[in-house]
């Protein structure tokens, strides 16, 4: 036994370890400047949130310590069994669980209160690591890509049916494990454009010009100039290019032209144009019988029935809420008292923190209360606060760095279970640091995820640590150890 | 190709990676604007944090000459908002309570909102919503506050008068306009500052400094406490006492007098230049122009026909008439165009001219004495024939003029004296220039000579005419005449103690106060005299081209050690004698004895009564 601790000392990453200890503990005294009340200064209080986080990390501790006494063998073993638990979990959880703050995600078991959707993440990936890890495995056979996105897809669901948008979006970092483990990089390409188009589209709703909207136009000439360059790339022949791009000039100034005299929509122009870009495109398809023209034309085309399908999704499929966090965050609706109400508050308290910030505890608008959820989705905003420029980005940085080193220890794996799984970690991180800081700067969507280590909350906490050293227990018996 | 496929997707995590860096510096960049470079969220989270709750200094107190209390405050509640915590609320009910219509509701609003009228407008900071509420009104929307998210009452305090006299001197407070907030910033859009009188010269004593407690409020707008235990507070600092040198038993007085006639009585104790009393008539209750009554109440001032707003004793300026003679002969003296024995002859007016301008019968020919004892004009004609058209002085008559000139105006005429109260009138006294102009420089003492007598140009305030008197009283000097006795734990202005000598000699000051002596024993000023005091004086009737001459009376007592100098100015009331010299003579024998003898009661009730119906309105 002694001598098995002696090799994990050994063996473990102390640089990970110096990283998750000082990210604990600075997440805790963020807490305390979080949840200062002016009146009552126990921060060692278990009734208060400092006490009660302090009392989740020494939980963690002891956790932390089980993980690393465990066989190495045995996440790859119970991999499904615990996936199977935790999922089941997640569908109890749908029925079970009260309705706290408009979400459906917590169990209440006596005096504690869990989130299953905080130890799925981890649980997700010890299947998806399993199932992908197995001998001869390709994902780019239909049925272990269905199977594998089948494994993301049901605890994502699950929490979606708990009205935890947030938490279920995470999930979709695991494409990132999948483009890491062979997923074409079209999918990848096609998923960012989808949501290139879509914030484009929202941005300019209902912006017309003329008679021309706005929004439509950008979103085509977009559409148009990849389309071009994918063209252009794909063809042996580089003239055509000035082809292409006189005959667009050409229909431009042509409709500029006419512009003067009868009102022109020059979204139709656009269209039309790329259109005939996608019927050229077929006929050199089927002249020369080189596939890759199809492609780009199908690609073409799909773009442009996402791009009618956009409104009828915004309209029809999203929540109420979501559309106006998505109008809000996208800068859309300027309501600083409704739904902008948070992120115009984080901006404030954050700019108000200046380059070196208010000091510890000195934070007035963290302490007065003014940024909603701040212990825990907004936790950002009192680090920028109290700790400034300087602060908040040492707190990037320190994420950053240790996430690639993530990547770094993912990448030194013998074994493609652990590969798979450190992926997941990473990708996981990743998600929640440009989610959920990109929400508190006013980035990104209102989209409520915890920023590990920092936000408030028991089972975030718990269910981070888990994720990290789990992976950390897997580095630690490389063979080269 | 296993191992080329393997090393292949090993090199995605670059792409990853880049992915990472790319984001970090995104925020990085971000953060930077927010922090750094983006100053305004900082002050967007001051006003979130901190509630400036200004705390408003007492007004100094204005006390008498003799410690009477004149003006104090009382309390009084300002109904306030701040716009952005505002909530949609019943404002029927709001307007039914403060006694508006919506209509003015919703014009007071937009007054509030637009920065042109109210430079200093935020929405996060309290605004004066309405002023001054009654105690009924205030009871009211006390209780129902809580319906009114966004409204606060603050105490402040008003003006109260002891008195309902004194209204031109002690002038009035009144809420600051656009001007005054550009032009000091310690004003805010509700602030009050004196506007007349006193109020207004000494506002920056009076005033004092505001304090300000810094509270920490949190979203929901509780105060969380004060910030940083209130280090960064400051106590607001009381304004200073004033002791004005009017004594208010006096001035009661000399209203009284006053009532239903227009003009003025100004008193100054000639060794200080204290005003001992400053009458303007018509005048009313200084206590009308406070609170919310003040806007209406000042409207109905503004049209009475007889302006009771105007503070005639130094805001208008009337032609002094005889009481300018006794000037004439000090600058005659001093040129030495004449002497004590000097005698001219008078044919009832100016025998040079054919007997214009006219004058009464007296004793001729005559000296100085005699001539300011009977109000001599064709005496004073002839002086300032000799002195202006005799070419053995001065080479011309503008170079002669020039020195006349002089002489009245280091007398105090022509300029303002610089008396602590605002608006004062300078008059006016003509130079060579004035009748260069329109005769061509060919002139003499002939074409003005109205001016020997006090008419034509020249133009003087009730004040200058006293300060004549304090100077010849004091025989040759002046001391500024000033209303504040004393700013609490204010050294004086010096302005206000040095002497001001005039370009006469002092034994020119003897004949001349013999002359008005002489006056009142003898001459036109009988009705002035008073058992054992020996009063000097001076009447006026002064020539009124639109209407009844005005009278006036101008003199000092006692003769030898000078206590007060006096002028009264009533507007269309016929000979100096009749109405100007008895008023003098009761307010010296209130002011020098405290008590008005039997013998003048009758002549009380006779000047109370009278009731002088102007003819034309300065």
């Amino acid at each position: 036994m002694s001598i098995r601790k002696v090799s994990i000392l050994k063996s473990i990453d102390w640089l990970t370890i110096l990283f998750y200890i000082i990210m604990v503990i600075a997440g805790w005294f963020t807490i305390c400047g979080a949840s200062y009340e002016y009146d009552s200064m126990s921060l060692f209080d278990v009734a208060g949130r400092p006490g009660s986080q302090l009392l989740w990390i020494g939980l963690s501790v002891g956790l932390v310590f089980i993980i690393m006494m465990l066989d190495k063998d045995i996440f790859d073993v119970f991999a499904y069994f615990i996936y199977f638990i935790i999922v089941l979990l997640l569908i109890a959880t749908i029925f079970l669980a009260p309705d706290i703050k408009g979400s459906g995600s917590w169990l209440v078991l006596g005096p504690v209160r869990l989130q299953p959707a905080e130890f799925a993440k981890f649980a997700t990936a010890l299947a998806v690591a399993r199932f992908m890890s197995q001998y001869g495995f390709k994902l780019n056979t239909p049925k272990n890509f269905v199977s594998t996105l089948l494994l993301i897809f049901i605890p994502m669901i699950c929490i979606l049916l708990q009205k935890e948008t947030g938490s279920a979006l995470v999930y979709l970092a695991f494409f990132l494990v999948l483009y890491r483990e062979g997923m074409s990089g079209k999918v990848l390409l096609i998923g960012c454009c989808a949501v290139l188009f879509f914030v484009t589209n929202m941005k300019f709703l209902d912006v017309i010009v003329g008679i021309t909207p706005l929004g439509e136009l950008i979103v085509t000439l977009m559409i148009l100039v990849i389309t071009t360059i994918l063209t252009v790339g794909a063809s042996r022949n580089k003239g055509i290019l000035y082809w292409i791009v006189s005959i667009i000039a050409f229909a431009f100034l042509a409709g500029y032209i006419v512009s003067l005299l009868v009102p022109v929509n020059f979204y139709w122009i656009a269209l039309a144009l790329t259109l005939s870009l996608c019927c050229y495109l077929l006929y050199l398809a089927f002249r020369t019988w080189i596939m890759k023209y199809a492609l780009i034309a199908i690609f073409a085309l799909g773009s442009i029935a996402f791009l009618f399908s956009i409104e009828y999704v915004f309209d029809n499929i999203l929540e109420p809420h979501h559309q106006v966090r998505i109008k809000v965050s996208l800068g859309l609706e300027d309501d600083p008292t409704g739904a902008g109400y948070n992120v115009n508050q984080s901006k404030i308290a954050i700019g108000s923190g200046g380059l070196t910030g208010k000091g510890f505890l000195n934070g007035t608008q963290t302490k007065l209360k003014y940024v909603p959820e701040q212990e825990t989705d907004f936790i950002f905003c009192t680090i920028g606060e109290e700790h400034g420029f300087v602060g908040s980005t040492l707190v990037v940085l320190l994420f950053s760095a240790f996430i690639i080193r993530l990547i770094q220890l993912a990448e030194r794996q013998e074994t493609a279970f652990a590969r798979i799984y450190g992926y997941s970690v990473a990708s996981i991180f990743l998600f929640h640091l440009v989610i959920n800081i990109g929400m508190v700067i006013g980035l990104t969507p209102v989209i409520g995820i915890p920023l590990p280590f920092f936000s408030y909350g028991g089972s975030s906490l718990l269910g981070f640590t888990i994720l990290l050293f789990i992976f950390l227990r897997l580095d630690s018996s490389r063979r080269g150890n | 190709m296993e191992n080329n496929t393997k090393y292949n997707l090993s090199n995605r995590r670059y792409v990853l990676i880049s992915a990472i860096i790319v984001v970090t510096i995104v925020f990085i960049i971000r953060l930077f604007y927010l922090q750094v470079i983006d100053s305004d969220y900082k002050a967007k989270a001051n006003n979130n944090a901190f509630l400036n709750k200004t705390l408003y200094p007492s007004r100094g107190l204005i006390y008498d000459r003799n410690g009477k209390l004149l003006v104090f405050n009382q309390p009084a509640y300002d109904v306030m908002l701040i716009m952005r915590e505002i909530q949609p609320f019943d404002t029927t009910d709001f307007c039914n309570i403060l006694g508006i219509t919506k209509d003015i509701f919703v014009k007071r609003i937009e007054e509030i909102k637009n920065r042109k009228l109210n430079p200093g407008y935020s929405s996060y900071v309290p605004q004066t919503f309405m002023n001054q509420l009654s105690e009924k009104e205030y009871g009211a929307l006390q209780e129902k506050l809580y319906k009114f998210p966004g409204f606060y009452i603050q105490n402040t305090t008003i003006r109260k008068y002891e008195f309902p006299y004194a209204a031109h001197v002690l002038g009035s407070v009144g809420e600051v306009n656009r001007k005054d907030m550009e032009e000091d910033s310690y004003y805010v859009r509700g602030d009050n500052s004196g506007r007349t009188g006193v109020e207004r010269s000494y506002e920056t004593v009076l005033r004092g400094e505001k304090g300000v407690e810094i509270l920490l409020r949190d979203a929901h707008g509780r105060i969380k406490g004060r910030y940083e235990e209130g280090i960064h507070d400051v106590s607001p600092v009381s304004g200073k006492s004033l002791t004005l040198s009017i004594d208010m038993d006096l001035q009661a007085y000399g209203e009284e007098l006053m009532q239903n006639k227009l003009g003025a009585i100004v008193m100054i104790e000639p060794t200080t230049g204290e005003v001992l009393c400053m009458v303007s008539s018509p005048t009313f209750d200084p206590g009308i122009l406070v609170g919310r009554q003040r806007g209406k109440n000042h409207k109905l001032l503004e049209t009475d026909p007889n302006n009771p707003l105007y503070g005639r004793a130094y805001m208008a300026a009337y032609p002094p008439g005889s009481t300018f003679k006794p000037a004439q002969g000090l600058v005659f003296l001093q040129e030495g165009v004449i002497n004590s024995q000097t005698l001219y002859t008078c044919a009832h007016g100016y025998p040079f001219r054919n007997g214009k301008p006219a004058c009464h019968w007296h004793p001729s020919p005559t000296n100085l004495v005699g001539a300011i004892a009977t109000s001599c004009n064709a005496y004073f004609c002839w002086g300032l024939r000799d002195l202006l058209d005799s070419r053995k002085r001065y080479p011309n008559v503008q170079e002669a003029f020039e020195v006349w000139k002089n002489h009245i105006v280091s007398m105090g005429y022509g300029y303002r004296l610089g008396i602590d109260l605002p608006g004062e009138n300078r008059g006016f006294i003509p130079s060579s220039k004035t009748y260069d102009k329109p005769y061509k420089k060919r002139w003499n003492s002939s074409t003005i000579i109205s001016i020997a007598i006090g008419q034509g140009e020249i133009q003087t305030t009730p004040l200058q005419i006293c300060n004549l008197a304090t100077t010849i009283a004091n025989r040759g000097y002046f001391i500024t005449p000033h209303v504040v006795k004393e700013v609490q734990d204010t050294p004086m202005d010096t302005l206000y103690t040095n002497k001001r000598y005039t370009s006469v000699e002092k034994r020119h000051y003897d004949l001349t106060a013999e002359g008005m002596r002489m006056a009142v024993v003898a001459g036109t000023c009988r009705g002035a005299a008073l058992p054992d005091i020996e009063v000097c004086g001076k009447t006026g009737t002064v020539e009124n081209p639109g209407g009844k001459d005005h009278s006036a009376f101008m003199g000092f007592a006692p003769y030898d050690k000078p206590q007060v100098a006096i002028s009264v100015f009533i507007q269309n009331a016929g000979f100096g004698a009749t109405y100007a010299v008895p008023i003098g003579k009761l307010m010296l024998e209130k002011y020098l004895k405290g008590t008005i003898s039997e013998e003048s009661q009758y002549t009380e009730q006779y000047i109370k009564n009278a009731v002088i119906t102007p003819t034309n309105v300065y």
